[in-house]
């Protein structure tokens, strides 16, 4: 299919400043259990391209699931008419991204196939989970799911360049919902934190198998804790909790297309200024974040971004101190700052926008105990299930499903709805302790861009620690 | 498209075989979308796109495949084939499903409202006429969205409409902005040229200097974009049957009788008055009024098909989300022209962002205040509000906080463009309240 999309591309490339074709085919199939009970068995398929013109100083797209001949001349020419439309009324300096040259292949690496398992298997396997989660007449909800993502994607530059690129991803998730004397109360697997890319073998890597148990005993026990206080105090978050704090205050902030205002109107704005890269201290010493697209497995992993810039892997902080922004090709020539390759498009229908892939919080050298050990008094905080920040990325507050206290350096008694909140600007100044152990997680449904798009990114974190954060509980 | 679909769907049903019983889901558009950011175009183009969801049961089996179609019938009709073959043998693997339940009393409809949109030549020249000095950032999204449901029983339904929906904000700096949107299925300049008139003359007052104020309860009106807010995150679980048997409705101690909204709320999922389709992806009816909150008290939940199975109660036409698309809430008595009158000294709040339940069974919401908000003295804004971070339970801002509803309620259409343009839309007044909790 894509090789004939390709030669149908090379043969109508018309003759402007640059075009580019990118197909995406992808191919999803969801299986739950909930309650028991094994739900629809649900699959999707989809395959599109989006071509892009560039011609005479405007640009324009139009995307197409019609993959004919006819289908790809009636796209060319929309993309050309848009062009034409804009090149009185375009934002400046949106230049073409640089030819692709050659061919190139990149495919997520796959230990155990999602067919090596029957679908009778697979339910199953699901099944089995449920049944570990329902283990008290206290538990009045539990789900267990599993989704498989294989998306293929092929970038052809009119000149003939192409690259290839096929990823497949694993979303394994389950929740359990206890409830006794009007208090109810939640644990998941992290809301699809730990989706991977790669095969079956993802569930062994996240532990999958012995997380039911657990959760379900976790949500009982949290029925009868008492209410997080509301308190300033030491804070250690386990990466389960990092990930939304690194995405929402630290991922987000730094795109560039926020930076210069493209986002205003629907995802925010930022409050980082073009002037603090190279200089601002945006957290303490141990602060250190990468951009790493080349981890193998890790939520969003490519080889090349959705323009076609090569991935390397770049430090956005290090040392507390911020280098650079997330913006890709486009928005580096826009103003003049250095990024790294991150234009990404959810699908076929949308344009790429820049985003996050994996970003990444640098390990340290404590364990989770010698983190603990430093804390006189303070609390731990596990599995995100509230967010909120507002639109420049600065005022935030979380809520956690599960607190425990932390006494004379040693972890104490579970508190339930445990939140926090603070201000980005300030907060990764208060960070004094990174762990070394870290969890590759992600989030499989980032939502940015106008029109709107979900997208995959990948974050790594270890459990860290802060001083002096405003805790508080639920009504 | 209509013919398209319902081809397509007679192609493939001809292939049943024995008991059998096929459902057909169909949702395309036809999008033009042009993103502007300083008043220039930033990103534009077209998106044509067309899934169709086969649901193939048998017995008390079944199994769905949604499939992008390429609108051409010689590659659809080919591939759907092979999704039936391919349903078929999925069902030789699954399980019966004893929460299977499907509409079987046939009934068709149509609905269609075709606008006149504009050339995107048109809009572009406008923006460029209208918005000239203004630091305009935001979408016009624009063609027509196609919803349609059949079965082999030999149900069809369609719902077609031709529509815009140019939704912006003008910034003065940072974070300062006045949003607004021009919505419909007819294009008018004028009007245009009218809206952005209005958001040069708020402009003028968010150019005062910015009021910082202290964590707190503050007086305050929620105009009704920020009222939208509130309601659409009770949308996430406050009105499902599901969830309140699940004990996870955010608003469970409104259905369970040990808490109250204030009088003056009453919510209504009305599919009648909305944009929505009037038919649901099982093929039921919706019906054009679903009374949720009445007078302050629970009166009815968002059913689903499955839900009505699993919970022994009768459907009401909800999707699967058990979420509404239709949303009303009835309006009060105060006018909107003596809101600030009313509010005399406090916070006029244009809208709020990101909420989120900071505890989902107390019905506490979390949220920040962005846009245009204002502090107002003695009945005049005075100056513009620093963005607050408020904490605060939706039994105090809809119950014993409240104290009025404006005369005067505005249609909000969902500006969601996430997968495909959103069909849906709120109808709700603006609310005064007594006290809003700042916590940051």
């Amino acid at each position: 299919m894509l090789e004939r999309v390709r030669r149908r591309f090379c043969r109508l490339a018309p003759a402007v400043d640059r075009c580019v074709l990118r197909c995406v085919e992808e191919r999803e199939q969801t299986l739950r259990v909930v309650r028991g009970i094994a739900q629809p068995v649900h699959t999707r398929e989809d395959t599109g391209v989006m071509i892009t013109v560039w011609d005479g100083g405007g640009t324009g797209y139009a995307a197409t699931p019609d993959l004919s001949e006819a289908g790809l001349r009636d796209a060319i020419a929309r993309a050309q008419e848009w062009a034409w439309l804009t090149r009185r009324h375009q934002v400046p300096a949106l230049a073409p991204p640089p030819p692709i040259e050659g061919s190139a292949e990149h495919r997520t690496p796959v230990k155990r196939r999602w067919t090596s398992l029957t679908l009778a298997e697979r339910l199953d396997l699901l099944a089995r989970e449920s049944t570990r989660l329902a283990l008290h007449r206290h538990i009045v909800d539990w789900s267990v799911s599993l989704s498989h993502v294989v998306r293929e994607s092929l970038l052809i530059g009119g000149e003939g360049g192409s690259i290839w690129q096929h990823h497949e991803l694993m979303l394994p998730e389950m929740g359990v919902t206890a409830s006794a004397g009007g208090e109810s109360q939640t644990r998941t697997f992290g809301g699809y934190a730990r989706a991977r890319q790669g095969g079956l073998e993802v569930l062994e890597a996240v532990d999958f198998h012995h997380a039911a148990p657990r959760l379900a005993e976790e949500a009982l026990s949290l029925l009868h804790a008492p209410q997080c206080s509301t308190e300033t105090t030491a804070l250690l978050l386990a990466p389960d909790q990092m990930v939304l704090q690194i995405h929402e205050s630290i991922g987000h902030p730094l795109e560039l297309d926020r930076i210069l205002g493209d986002e205003r109107n629907f995802a925010g704005t930022s409050f980082v200024t073009p002037e603090m890269f190279g200089h601002y201290r945006y957290g303490s010493p141990p602060l250190n974040i990468t951009f790493d697209p080349l981890v193998p497995g890790e939520l969003a992993s490519y080889a090349y971004d959705d323009d076609g810039a090569s991935a390397w892997r770049e430090h956005i902080i290090r040392d507390g101190i911020l280098l650079r922004p997330l913006g890709a090709g486009l928005s580096q020539a826009r103003c003049g700052l250095p990024g790294v390759a991150n234009a990404r498009a959810c699908d076929w229908t949308r344009p790429p926008i820049d985003r996050m892939a994996n970003l990444n919080l640098e390990p340290g050298s404590a364990s989770l105990g010698e983190l603990v050990r430093q804390i006189e008094r303070g609390l731990y905080m596990e599995t995100n299930r509230s967010w909120s920040i507002d639109d420049s990325r600065n005022k935030f507050q979380f809520g956690c499903e599960l607190g425990r206290l932390i006494v004379d350096g040693e972890l104490a008694g579970l508190v339930k709805n445990p939140c926090y909140r603070g201000v980005s600007a300030t907060f990764w100044r208060s960070l004094v302790g990174v762990g070394k152990d870290q969890q590759v997680l992600g989030v499989p449904n980032c939502g940015k861009g106008e029109p709107n798009q979900l997208l995959a990114v990948g974050h790594a974190s270890p459990p860290c620690l802060f001083r002096d954060v405003q805790v508080f509980g639920g009504d | 498209m209509q013919t398209y679909f319902y081809r397509l769907v007679d192609a493939v049903t001809a292939r049943l075989a024995g008991d059998e019983v096929l459902l057909c889901d169909y949702a395309g558009e036809v999008s033009d979308f042009i993103r502007f950011n300083h008043a220039e175009v930033r990103q534009a183009g077209s998106v044509t796109q067309h899934f169709l969801t086969l649901r193939l049961v048998r017995g008390r089996r079944q199994a769905s495949l949604a499939l992008g179609l390429s609108g051409a019938s010689q590659t659809d009709l080919p591939r759907l084939h092979a999704a039936l073959e391919a349903l078929r043998e999925l069902l030789d693997h699954v399980p019966e499903d004893p929460y299977l339940l499907y509409a079987t009393e046939v009934h068709c409809s149509e609905s269609r409202e075709l606008g006149s949109l504009p050339a995107s030549a048109e809009v572009l020249e406008a923006i460029d006429q209208e918005a000239r000095g203004l630091d305009l950032v935001g979408l016009y999204a624009a063609g027509p969205i196609y919803r349609g449901f059949a079965n082999s029983l030999g149900q069809r339904n369609w719902h077609e409409r031709h529509d815009f929906h140019l939704d912006w904000s003008c910034h003065l700096r940072t974070d300062k902005a006045v949003k607004a949107d021009y919505a419909g299925t007819c294009w008018s300049p004028a009007e245009l040229g009218r809206r952005l008139a209005e958001v040069r003359e708020q402009l003028r007052t968010l150019g005062l200097s910015p009021r910082r104020i202290p964590p707190g309860r503050y007086r305050a009106y929620l105009a009704p974009a920020a009222l939208t807010e509130i309601l659409h995150i009770l949308g996430w679980g406050g009105f499902s049957l599901r969830a309140q048997h699940t004990q996870s409705s955010p608003l469970q101690r409104l259905v369970e009788g040990s808490a109250r909204l204030h009088p003056a709320v009453t919510l209504a999922e009305c599919t009648g008055e909305g944009t929505a389709p009037p038919f649901q992806g099982d093929g039921y009816a919706r019906p054009p009024a679903v009374a949720l909150v009445r007078r302050g008290e629970h009166a009815g939940s968002l059913v689903c098909p499955r839900s009505a199975m699993e919970f022994g109660v009768l459907g009401n036409g909800a999707d699967a989300g058990e979420a509404p698309s239709a949303l009303q809430m009835t309006a009060g008595d105060l006018p909107s022209t003596e809101v600030l009158q009313a509010l005399d000294t406090g916070l006029y709040i244009g809208n709020l962002w990101y909420l989120s339940y900071s505890d989902r069974l107390a019905g506490r919401i979390t949220g920040m205040t962005r846009f245009a908000t204002f502090w107002v003295e003695a009945g005049r804004r005075v100056a513009p509000l620093e963005v607050m971070r408020f904490d605060d339970t939706v039994y105090e801002m809809l119950g014993t906080q409240l104290l009025a509803l404006t005369r005067e309620r505005e249609l909000v259409p969902d500006r969601s463009t996430y997968g495909g343009r959103s069909t849906a839309s709120l109808r709700l007044p603006g609310a005064l309240l007594q006290g809003l909790r700042l916590t940051l």
